[in-house]
């Protein structure tokens, strides 16, 4: 009778991995939601390079010598008009935004007239305005439109990928025990040998999704001509996929852990929901506190909000290099900490059939 | 050799193995049998090392077992489980190769298991498209893939038609023929009658009565014959040294004191009347059984 040696730690994680990952992959509403999430991406990068690249110019109407005045100022497509009725019907009919019209009359400083429909025309008169130089002490490195739709971003994209795959590992957890092909896993592999392949599995496959809407984002920032973007947000994309691959670990384990103290799927929603918090939080705090330096600080160090938190504090330009490397040991520290209750919460939960189990059991109780 | 040694296990205050110990030899088939609840899971999880022990031991080959022969046992759960959503062979062949075998050699294990179980035209269905019948093939076939040198089998037959008990017998038998020991559970003590060479009875956490079949059936066979003539019996009821436990015109079961007895009620029965049937009654399992745990 020809015998096995049983496959090596490092092997048999992978085996478990390997057969998360074509699950996931093979799932059709898995692939569908990806491509729609990189299709909404991708719309989302070329819609605002059509939008930036071709700010169209405000048209007007001009009369006479208006024209060669309102042309000097570049900031006008013009339409020129042979009198002032004409122009005036120009701007009723909305085919103008203003008529600019020689104003003869003594008083007038500037020798034009515009004429708007219902309200002043503002954007046209400040273009033709002369204004008095600014100097601004601090200025603004950022746009705040920009800054909002960066948090956003991640806020988001942490968020989907964190719950869509923080769900699959607890699925997975407790369809195993639901089906009891656990008892034979288990007698055929260590227990953390599942734990590992598990995490393993989901983590880079949320690794993945993350890298390629990171690569889809930077690829299409440049072909659509963004240059200066990118390098405004290519460190924090880059470090974004750091920080989440570990923080998706830590929640993968907590997942994978809580999902192991009940045996049907009907009862994982009430154990998730802790899990649940810890994702949503940082996506709310992201979005509401974007412009709040001492939020995000706090944010960018505890390990739950970090991979939100400090790529948006490196976009901003508010962290020192040191920065993410220190909040990167912190999550890394953490992570293993709670790889360690995690997978001892896991081990306890895997046999125990019926009602969900106390949490306080799952860390006492021995197989 | 499989030997279970002194093995406690309590859960809480419940305490549901007590010093257990016996012994699966190699190439024989043994049977373990024991009502609801009296440990039977709980021994065969200990064995595989699902749940250790409170006290006690498993010795395999003289020698305690370890992480890695317990890859080398079939393990079949009393709780059935496969991924329903996963195909057959490739569930098989997942699992074998959780076992250590490499992907050609699990492939190759898997279809001629699942094809020697009667699942060859179903190896690229999903498991929950199976009957429950065809499910538990697949599961028989989970347990041998990775051609196990012990086989631990938690009720292999429950939810089988005859036939299927037949198919999987087989299958299970021939490995035990390859010398490997087998320890099976089951509610069904004819199948267990049938199949068994040695036999574990516990009840209530302790082993009542263990050993060969036929030696037990001896242990616990009364000097008891049966007798069929075609005449009265009813002589029967005064010789000395019977005592008669049923009758019926010529049909009566009884007792006696010394086997010469025996023979002398033969001896005067074919004096009498025409013999049509004479034997020991030997007792059925579940008499034995039954006998045992009370």
């Amino acid at each position: 009778m020809t015998s096995y040696t049983s496959p090596s730690f490092a092997g048999g994680t992978w085996l478990v991995a390997e057969r998360e990952i074509m699950t996931k992959l093979r799932s059709k509403s898995f692939v569908i939601s990806t491509i729609i999430t990189l299709a909404v991406i991708l719309a989302g990068v070329v819609i605002g390079s059509l939008v930036s690249a071709n700010p169209s110019l405000p048209k007007v109407a001009a009369v006479g010598s208006a024209i060669t005045v309102v042309e000097q100022t570049e900031s006008f497509d013009v339409v020129e008009a042979a009198n002032r009725d004409e122009a005036e019907a120009l701007v009723r009919s909305e085919e103008v935004e203003a008529a600019i019209v020689p104003d003869d009359s003594a008083d007038s400083a500037t020798g034009l007239l515009v004429i708007g429909l219902d309200e002043a025309p503002n954007g046209v008169l400040a273009a033709l305005s002369v204004s008095p130089a600014v100097d601004i002490l601090q200025p603004d490195t950022q746009n705040k439109g920009l800054i909002y739709l960066v948090a956003f971003g991640f806020g988001i994209v942490f968020f989907m990928s964190a719950i869509t795959f923080g769900m699959t590992i607890a699925q997975s957890v407790v369809e195993e025990k639901q089906t009891r092909i656990v008892e034979i896993l288990m007698s055929t592999v260590p227990v953390r040998v599942l734990l590992a392949g598990k995490i393993l599995g989901n983590s880079l496959l949320a690794f993945g999704q993350i890298a390629l809407i990171a690569l889809l984002s930077g690829v299409g920032l440049l072909a659509t001509g963004q240059n200066i973007l990118l390098a405004d947000i290519g460190p924090a994309l880059i470090w974004f996929t750091v920080f989440f691959t570990f923080g998706f670990v830590l929640l993968a384990s907590l997942f994978a852990a809580t999902a192991a103290l009940v045996s049907r799927q009907e009862d994982m929603g009430s154990v998730t929901t802790p899990i649940m918090m810890l994702v949503m939080i940082p996506y709310f705090l992201v979005i509401f506190f974007n412009d709040n330096a001492f939020v995000l600080a706090i944010m960018s160090y505890v390990p739950f909000s970090a991979p939100v938190g400090m790529p948006m504090r490196v976009f901003l330009g508010t962290a020192e290099w040191w920065e993410p490397l220190l909040s990167l040991v912190v999550l890394l520290a953490s992570t293993a900490f709670f790889i360690a209750i995690g997978s001892r919460i896991y081990a306890n939960g895997l046999l125990k059939m019926g009602a969900p189990m106390k949490l306080k059991d799952a860390l006492v109780k021995r197989g | 050799m499989l030997e279970v040694q002194a093995v406690s296990r309590s859960f809480g205050d419940r305490r549901v193995l007590d010093d257990v110990s016996f012994t699966v030899k190699g190439g024989r088939m043994t049977g373990f049998v024991g009502g609801n609840g009296a440990g039977k899971t709980t021994t065969m999880r200990v064995i595989l090392g699902v749940l250790s022990p409170d006290s006690g031991s498993v010795v395999l080959d003289g020698t305690p077992i370890t992480a890695a022969d317990r890859t080398r046992i079939g393990y079949m759960p009393e709780e059935r489980g496969l991924y329903p959503k996963m195909k057959v062979q490739e569930q098989i062949v997942y699992l074998g190769r959780l076992h250590g075998m490499s992907s050609a050699q699990a492939r190759e294990s898997a279809t001629t298991l699942l094809e020697r179980l009667g699942l060859g035209e179903r190896l690229g269905d999903t498991v929950e498209s199976l009957s429950l019948g065809n499910q538990q093939r697949a599961q028989i076939a989970a347990a041998l893939v990775h051609n196990p040198e012990v086989l631990v089998l938690d009720e292999p037959f429950s939810g089988l038609d005859p036939i299927a008990v037949e198919t999987v017998s087989t299958v299970v038998k021939d490995y035990a023929a390859s010398g490997a020991p087998v320890l099976f559970s089951s509610h069904q003590l004819d199948i267990v009658e049938r199949l068994c060479d040695d036999l574990v009875v516990i009840a209530d956490g302790k082993i009542r009565a263990s050993g060969s079949r036929e030696g037990l059936r001896e242990q616990h066979s009364t000097p008891r014959f049966e007798i069929q003539l075609d005449g009265d019996a009813g002589w029967l009821r005064t010789e000395p040294g019977v005592t008669v436990l049923e009758f019926d015109g010529g049909y009566a079961q009884f007792d006696v004191d010394e086997p010469a007895t025996a023979q002398r009620v033969l001896q005067r029965a074919i004096a009498t009347a025409p013999v049509l049937h004479f034997s020991p009654v030997t007792p059925t399992l579940s008499q034995i059984f039954k006998e045992v745990i009370q």
